[in-house]
């Protein structure tokens, strides 16, 4: 059996520390199952889409599967609201063939395209987290190879299934999953918007009526100083009903048409985006939100996706990558919260817009990021001076407040940390141990912090 | 494995003892570094430099390496590999020698050249496969001004540095897109033991200095790092100076 293998340089999305590899595309299942078994002594982990930031779908001197060559869609439950599908497919896909039939994915993230591979591995999460959960809590069950060779059949709730949820690749490839999904009447959202004119404002507001929404998300300015210190647009919505349509969009309901804006140069000059251009466009942002707005319909690209119009959006950092920062920490953990905006925004990190969200229930994933609280998550351009440290003392912030980092965001998490912020490791680590003992399953992210 | 930000959390240096290695150590044991391998000729020195890495959390170990025995290199070097990655490999040894008695001891002058050079070509070429079969990692390697043109007053030691400058820049070339990295730091005059007997000179710099910019060019990714900076540009200068003028300067 001939397959496409290369030897390539591989980032995260944050472009940082590339390693080496072989790239493998498998095909079939059984293509994938023999990367698997000749990955050789360095292993293999699989890669979706490549929107992880960090190190996570990279595995220096060894072998990366690129699963998005195994891209079928088996079977829509056009009554019952399921689709089984291979892991390759990408939620932007889903979207395409599941919209016109009436359905949406359960979960979403800030882009579409994320494999759904890639979706559970990182257990990830949506504006609709405070309801809904994460990406897991909809998934019934899931095919994986592990690393004897075999395919098992994982269902919902066996300690397999907690593994892999937000296990990073690590106890084996995904190769199918059967998702359950949200019924929708059309293609648009209805959408709130209001300003909130610092941090406490905001985080008042999302506690007195974000059960009121169903997806819930504030971007937030960083860069603003002093009173206006965590100052936000919030946005809230719900899937549009179809009375609440124009008589002309009801005819096409269900029409889902993404476009896209030119990519972004290849090449961007380093120090393009500094503090002025960035405080520039938080401000511009910021001041043309309405200060309070109801019932806009939006397009699902524009409500849940606006980055995902420039492709290659990655890019304008230049060089040097960036680096996204996402914690989170519990309720009752608010000065916590507002000790790092406050230390974030004095210290004028070119941060364009972050986010910040309030989490619901945690799911069961062992490595799952979600706990219920307050998470927040921003980019900075890896070059700026000191950031290595700073981030360090966030860590120790967020660590000693019971909190954690997201691992599929994470390119620089001093390891030492990881095991109060993941209190379940032990287990993972033993899982792994009995299913994995040689190792096979390996990626940079589980070497740096010894997964 | 490299952060963000290049920072090592394994690091094996190549002349255990040296003071701008040492420097280089201390400051990435203050970011990330945990595993420090010190390759050295067996000394009590070398264990102590050891056990001072240790005293600031690192798990320091020590190896005997020595750069004059390029037969064992592979061996030595091998079982350091074997116990797990390395993210960077240092090479720090090298002796000046002195300039006026290598001249009228050719076997001495040898003995520069086969530490400077052949040990390196040895050393480097061993630690180059281990990276690329790792798939990731940086050999730094630091050569110095005075092999960017020889002068008279060293040309013995500067020549062995050319020598090494020239098979590191090959080296970065070759393993481009393997994963592996080589960085070249060229170090004008440093305050160290191997310049302690020596008359300080303008631009001169201090073993600290040169692991900030060592860092940096971590961070960076940079090929060639010149410590200070502006070294470049003087360098560049003097370099194309003519050659009556250039065997007149006193430098
Ligand atoms: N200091 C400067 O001004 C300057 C400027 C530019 C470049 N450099 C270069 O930077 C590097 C480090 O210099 P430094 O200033 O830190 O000097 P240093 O403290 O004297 O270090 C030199 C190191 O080389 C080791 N060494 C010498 N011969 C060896 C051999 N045969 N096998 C193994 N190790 C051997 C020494 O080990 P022992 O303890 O066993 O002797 C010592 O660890 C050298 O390559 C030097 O050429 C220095």
């Amino acid at each position: 059996m001939v397959m496409p293998a290369d030897t390539v340089s591989v980032t995260g999305w944050g472009r940082t520390a590339p390693t080496t590899a072989r790239l493998v595309r498998p095909r079939t299942y059984e293509e994938a199952a023999a990367a698997v078994r000749e990955c050789g002594a360095r292993g293999a982990i699989s890669r979706g889409l490549g929107r992880a930031y960090g190190d996570a779908a990279q595995n220096a001197g060894g072998a990366v599967l690129d699963m998005t060559g195994l891209d079928r869609i088996h079977a829509i439950d056009v009554d019952g609201g399921t689709v089984l599908c291979d892991a390759g497919v990408s939620l932007h896909r889903l979207m395409e063939v599941l919209l016109p039939l009436g359905w949406f994915v359960p979960v979403t993230p800030g882009t579409r395209y994320v494999t759904v591979g890639g979706a559970i591995g990182a257990d990830i999460h949506g504006k609709n987290h405070h309801g809904s959960g994460s990406f897991a809590r909809h998934v019934l069950s899931f095919e994986l190879l592990t690393a004897d060779g075999e395919i098992r059949t994982v269902a919902h709730g066996t300690p397999l299934f907690d593994a892999t949820a937000g296990g990073m690749g690590l106890t084996g490839v995904i190769l199918t999953a059967t998702v359950r999904l949200q019924p929708v009447e059309t293609a648009l959202m209805c959408v709130d918007t209001e300003r909130a004119v610092d941090l406490d404002d905001l985080m008042a507001r999302l506690t007195a009526t974000d059960h009121r929404y169903r997806y819930s998300v504030a971007w937030i300015d960083l860069l603003a100083r002093g009173a206006r210190m965590g100052r936000s647009v919030l946005t809230r919505g719900d899937h549009a009903p179809l009375d609440s349509l124009p008589p002309r969009a009801r005819r096409h309901p269900l029409a889902f048409r993404p476009s896209q804006l030119p990519a972004a140069p290849a090449f961007v000059p380093e120090g393009l985006l500094g503090r002025t251009t960035v405080g520039l466009f938080n401000e511009l942002w910021y001041r043309k939100a309405p200060r309070a707005r109801t019932g806009e319909l939006q397009r699902i690209p524009t409500f849940f996706h606006p980055l995902d119009g420039v492709p290659h959006w990655n890019r304008v950092y230049g060089r040097g990558g960036f680096v996204q920062y996402q914690f989170v920490v519990g309720h009752g953990r608010e000065e916590t919260l507002r000790r790092i905006v406050r230390r974030i925004s004095e210290r004028r990190c070119p941060s364009f817009l972050a986010v910040l969200k309030r989490f619901g229930e945690g799911d069961a994933g062992w490595l799952s990021f979600p706990v219920p609280g307050w998470t927040l998550a921003l980019d900075i351009p890896a070059n700026l001076p000191g950031l290595g440290s700073f981030l360090d003392e966030l860590d120790e912030e967020v660590a000693g407040a019971g909190g954690r980092v997201y691992l599929a965001k994470d390119a620089r998490l001093r390891p030492e940390l990881l095991d109060a912020m993941y209190p379940r490791l032990g287990t993972f680590r033993s899982l792994r141990q009995e299913l994995d003992p040689r190792g096979v399953f390996t990626s940079d992210l589980s070497r740096r912090l010894g997964l | 494995m490299k952060d963000a930000f290049g920072i090592p959390q394994s690091l094996l240096v190549l002349g255990g003892t040296s003071e701008i290695a040492l420097a280089t150590a201390r400051r990435l044991i203050t970011r990330r570094t945990r595993t420090v391998w010190l390759a050295g000729r067996p000394t009590p020195a070398l264990e102590e430099a050891a056990e001072q890495l240790r005293r600031l959390g690192a798990d320091a170990r020590t190896v005997a390496f020595d750069a004059l025995d390029p037969e064992s290199h592979e061996a030595v070097l091998g079982k350091v590999f074997a116990e797990g990655d390395i993210d960077m490999v240092l090479m720090a040894f090298g002796m000046l020698g002195d300039q006026a008695v290598d001249e009228k001891e050719p076997a001495l002058a040898v003995r520069v050249a086969q530490t400077n050079y052949t040990g390196a070509v040895s050393s480097g070429l061993v630690c180059a496969r281990a990276l690329q079969t790792q798939g990731h990692g940086s050999l730094v390697v630091l050569s110095s001004v005075a092999g960017e043109r020889a002068r008279r007053s060293n040309f013995i030691y500067g020549s062995s540095k050319a020598g090494l400058d020239a098979f590191a820049q090959g080296l970065g070339d070759a393993l481009y897109g393997t994963g592996a990295h080589v960085m070249v730091v060229r170090p004008g005059f440093v305050r160290t033991r191997m310049t302690a007997h020596l008359a300080e000179v303008p631009l001169s710099t201090t073993p600290e200095a040169v692991a900030a910019a060592i860092e940096l060019g971590l961070r960076r990714r940079s090929e060639t790092v010149w410590v200070p900076g502006a070294l470049r540009m003087v360098m560049s200068a003097l370099r194309h100076t003519p050659r009556a003028v250039f065997r007149r300067l006193p430098i």
